[in-house]
């Protein structure tokens, strides 16, 4: 049970609390269970010794008693609370690599740029200028930055022994700060629901030591490819099942267009669209930018590969809400 | 055939040949199956001439207890829809290994699992609750019907007609694929583009329509009518209970309803409310949808609360103890039900103070339902305990709702939700408590009221039968789902790569097998009991040794419920009557004014499945028509003055004296 036995040091913080809850709330609900078969069996119709007081119904002191106790357990699982969830928040970076060793002050942590697609994972690793596809490693002890966005519907970036999943939005990045304290390879999945492809969307996380992460970078350098704009435009069609891939050379700010939804060529970012309205709008001339700010189009993409969609594609007459914008494909800028 | 495509799309929308599943044999061999079984059962009802009594007796009515018998038989025969569809999968994910990919694509495995969700919740376990509420409620206060008699039959029919619209999206078309809120961006156009998301969106505005006017009925009903002398505090707590529900509903409904709108208007309008582009924000519609969401499963379950509450005390032969802490505790419920719904999507980023807000306000209210279960303890301790069928499903819940109850405080933990959310665990702790809630409430509610409904009980053996498979059954359904959750399984997945995962989803398969025939025992019960009611009679319309009202009057009870208007003077008014030496009142009737019944609820649902079908597949002239004749015939039916009766004292009199004379029989 990969949720109970982590191996990463936030999961394992995760784990400790089901378990304290559990046992805090074990308090009250097995004498429950207990008395259930103890009252039923001992007030039972055929006992007739048992004392029947048919009109009784109000104890002060019980009453106390039953609201007291599940309070006194909810004071103290309400406080673990507050301050588990104020330190395990996946936004703070982390301040210690387990629980017997603080962060050292010169570490760099390894920052991991995510993005969900249909339907497989695309990993940046902008400190190192390469990219992946449905794999995923870290050296074991390194602190790791994710920052996650999607370049589709929702979904959820979840490595269970590693850390609790945040979800990945488009035009949102999410933050999850997390550490791998055991080499090993790992499953990472989606863990919400995205599509017909959602049950392939996994990828390997491999924990590696310092030379094994190296090697690693070193085998994705040798044998990558080029992740340009038009790279990721193929990558980002619906398609299941696709194989690890690497990129040894990844386009200028790729992400960051990714997050802003204009990694399509000739779309807008919504950076450039929220300082247009910051600026008190583009009045009735943003008309002009509307098509430039149409981003969801998995249709248009499945005509490009149908053969990745199960389902043949019920195109709508009539309800076209500006899905034609085939951009033309010319790199951005 | 027709030269002219633009003729065409105007008459058929985006409705073809094409549309029609033919290719899919498990939909045709369903089609076949529900084509054979439905058309011999309108045979028969043809045969026995049967029609006429029930457009009369039954589909027109606006008797609140036949139209609570009928929430009953729709939620009956959609929980064996819902509940194929959870077959369906439990199959699917048991063979789904090895690279074997199952029997089900994901484009069919992801309408079902919709479906189920869906159905489960809409069509199965609110008409089971609004059923229950609305047979006992105006029982329960001494009153003769609702407030508003004919809105109850409109409510019935719409959700009615919500229901078959659903029903009709597996033949005609396709389901949703989204999982059974419809997240966006995933549900907009861009990504769900077929009919599916529609049927959805109708689908739950038309029985919408029904669920909330119900609510403000049955509100109306429990505040201005109980008998004299019932204050609030004296009410029973069922009704307690169906008052907070109805107050959630009438508050909640309109934000599903809105939330739906505002989709509607983005599929249809081209506005962007919830697209990820040209400034919409689907974590709006999420945050939107669980401000419904969570009040929603509140509005399931305290109503199920309400029946255990008087099985306990019935069947421990002895006051419910601590009223007053009971009621209050359904208050902070309710009220707390509406400062939860983040705990719902703790992993969607926000921050640390705001989690924990709402993790610990999700645990606040662990506090009123944990003094619930006490409050039922200590009904039992120094009672009389009889174990008949509707008192055992109360002990199963007992046990199994604590356990459910454990685990979703663990879940409101957020940093134990983000390991957790969305897993199986999730799963198996909502079918904890809705299965062991909500469900197991609906049996004993069932089985409790079933011989004041009919004037006979229904047969023991089989309801045991019924009981102890489902609760075995569920055990094995989904204490290895919390497992699996724990192994990092998340839901809605149709095929695996992990060999080791198979034997857990085989145990949980086997577990839904048992609940199958735990659901046959229930209908086999029905049967048993109808073949032996005059073995299972009962004349005295008080088989348990009752404690509230509902069981003074006559089994079933007439149309009327009571001759004289009951008065009350205490908690518990029937079993203090008995104890006061009440003596059943034989003269002093008088003409009683009812109202009539009346055929515009059925023809308002069936013009309302024509307008969503039309809206649904873009036929506009339908959908226009179909909205159209319903302004018509309601502003018509306002004009309908011949609306109510007087039941003459005659015949109040020869109904009541057949009753004296039968009750003198018993005596002797």
């Amino acid at each position: 049970m990969v949720v109970m036995g982590p191996s990463g040091d936030i999961a394992v913080q995760q784990r400790d609390l089901i378990v304290v809850s559990t046992v805090l709330m074990l308090l009250i609900i097995i004498p429950v269970i207990f008395l259930v078969f103890f009252f039923a069996w001992k007030y039972r119709q055929s006992n007739t010794d048992a004392p029947y007081d048919p009109e009784w119904h109000h104890s002060t002191r019980l009453e106390v008693m039953i609201w007291s106790a599940p309070l006194v357990i909810i004071i103290a699982l309400g406080a673990v609370t507050w301050i588990s969830t104020h330190k395990l928040d996946p936004y703070r970076p982390l301040d210690r690599i387990d629980s017997s060793t603080p962060l050292a002050k010169d570490v760099k942590p390894l920052t991991v740029e995510v993005v969900a697609l249909d339907w497989k994972w695309l990993f940046f690793y902008p400190d190192l200028g390469i990219a992946t596809v449905n794999e995923l490693a870290a050296p074991v002890n390194t602190p790791i930055n994710f920052k996650i966005t999607s370049g589709t519907v929702m979904n959820s970036f979840y490595i269970p022994a590693l850390a609790g999943q945040i979800y990945a939005m488009a035009g949102m990045e999410t933050k999850l700060h997390a550490v791998i304290n055991k080499p090993g390879e790992f499953e990472g999945i989606s863990a919400n629901y995205s599509g017909a492809g959602f049950s392939h969307m996994r990828f390997k996380f491999h924990g590696l030591d310092q030379a094994g992460f190296d090697q690693w970078v070193e085998k994705a350098k040798n044998e990558g490819k080029v992740l340009d704009t038009n790279a990721y435009v193929a990558l980002a069609k619906p398609s299941i099942k696709d194989p690890v891939q690497y990129f040894s050379s990844v386009g200028d700010g790729l992400y960051n267009s990714i997050l802003n939804m204009c990694a399509v060529p000739g779309k807008m970012c919504m950076s450039e669209m929220m300082h247009i309205d910051a600026k008190g709008g583009a009045g009735k001339e943003s008309q002009e930018n509307r098509a430039r700010l149409i981003h969801d189009n998995r249709d248009a993409a499945d005509d490009a590969a149908p053969a990745t969609m199960e389902h043949g594609d019920t195109s709508m007459p009539g309800m076209d809400m500006g899905h034609g914008s085939h951009a033309p494909a010319t790199p951005s800028n | 055939m027709f030269s002219n495509p633009d003729l065409l799309k105007f008459i058929f929308g985006r409705l073809t040949l094409d549309s029609i599943p033919y290719h899919e044999p498990i939909l045709i061999v369903t089609f076949i199956a529900v084509a054979i079984g439905g058309g011999a059962v309108l045979g028969l009802l043809t045969y026995f001439r049967l029609w006429g009594y029930l457009w009369n007796e039954w589909f027109t009515s606006i008797d609140h207890k036949k139209i609570g018998i009928m929430y009953m038989v729709l939620a009956i025969i959609m929980l064996l829809r819902g509940f194929s569809d959870a077959l369906l999968m439990r199959m699917q994910q048991a063979m789904a290994f090895n690279g074997n990919e199952g029997y089900l694509p994901p484009h069919h495995y992801d309408q079902i699992f919709t479906a189920h969700g869906v159905i489960m919740i809409f069509f199965v376990a609110m008409p089971l609750v609004t059923g229950l509420m609305n047979f006992a409620v105006p029982l329960q206060i001494g009153a003769r019907d609702v407030s508003f008699p004919f809105l109850n039959n409109f409510s019935f029919w719409m959700t009615t007609a919500g229901s078959m619209l659903i029903m009709i999206s597996l033949f005609i078309g396709e389901f949703a694929r989204t999982g059974w809120l419809a997240y966006p961006p995933l549900s907009e156009s861009a990504y769900s583009p077929d009919v599916g998301v529609d049927y959805y969106i109708w689908g739950l505005q038309i029985a919408g329509i029904g669920t909330l006017l119900s609510g403000v009925n049955l509100i109306a009903t429990i505040v201005k009518m109980r008998a004299p002398g019932m204050t609030m505090m004296k009410m029973p707590i069922f009704t307690w209970t169906a008052l907070c529900t109805n107050v959630l509903i009438v508050a909640a409904f309109p934000v599903l309803t809105a939330v739906l709108a505002l989709l509607t208007l983005d599929r249809y309008a081209g506005t962007n409310f919830f697209t990820n582009d040209l400034g919409g924000n689907p974590m709006m519609y999420v945050n939107l949808i669980w401000i419904w969401g969570h009040p929603e499963v509140y509005i399931l379950i305290l109503p199920a609360f309400g029946v255990f509450s008087e099985v306990v005390s019935t069947f421990s032969s002895k006051r419910l103890f601590g009223y007053a802490s009971m009621v209050y505790a359904t208050v902070v419920i309710t009220i707390l039900s509406y400062l939860v719904w983040l705990h719902h999507f703790f992993t969607m980023g926000s921050g640390a103070s705001v989690n924990s807000f709402f993790g610990i306000t999700t645990m606040i209210i662990s506090i009123p339902t944990g003094a619930k279960i006490f409050n039922w303890l200590f009904t039992m301790y120094r009672g009389r305990i009889r174990f008949e069928v509707p008192m055992l499903w109360a002990m199963g819940f007992m046990v199994t709702f604590v356990i459910g109850g454990m685990t979703g405080v663990m879940l409101a933990v957020p940093p134990a939700d983000f390991v957790l959310h969305n897993s199986l665990f999730l799963i198996a702790h909502f079918h904890n408590v809705i299965i062991g809630g909500v469900v197991f409430g609906a049996f004993a509610g069932i089985n409790y009221w079933f011989p004041k409904a009919f004037g006979f009980k229904l047969d023991p053996f089989w309801g045991k039968m019924s009981f102890w498979f489902w609760l075995v059954g569920f055990y094995f359904a989904f204490m290895p789902l919390y497992i699996l959750g724990l192994m990092g399984v998340t839901r809605r997945l149709s095929q695996f790569e992990d060999p080791s995962l198979q034997i857990y989803f085989v145990i949980a398969a086997f577990g839904a097998g048992l609940i199958a025939i735990g659901i046959a025992s229930f209908l086999m019960q029905i049967f048993v009991s109808i073949k032996n009611r005059h073995a299972l009679a009962d004349v005295t319309g008080d088989p348990w040794g009752g404690r509230t009202l509902e069981w003074s009057t006559s089994s079933p009870p007439p149309s009327y419920n009571f001759a004289l208007t009951p008065i009350v003077y205490d908690h518990d008014s029937w079993w203090d009557m008995k104890n006061r030496g009440h003596i059943r009142p034989t003269d002093g009737f008088l003409p009683i004014h009812m109202p009539k019944s009346t055929g515009t609820g059925v023809i308002l649902g069936i013009l309302s499945i024509i307008f969503g079908f039309g809206m649904v597949w873009h036929i506009w002239w339908m959908a226009a028509l179909g909205f159209v004749a319903m302004l018509v015939v309601t502003i018509v039916h306002t004009f309908n003055y011949n609306r109510d009766f007087y039941i003459p004292v005659e015949e109040v009199i020869r109904t009541e004296n057949a009753r004296t004379k039968i009750l003198a029989e018993q005596v002797q």
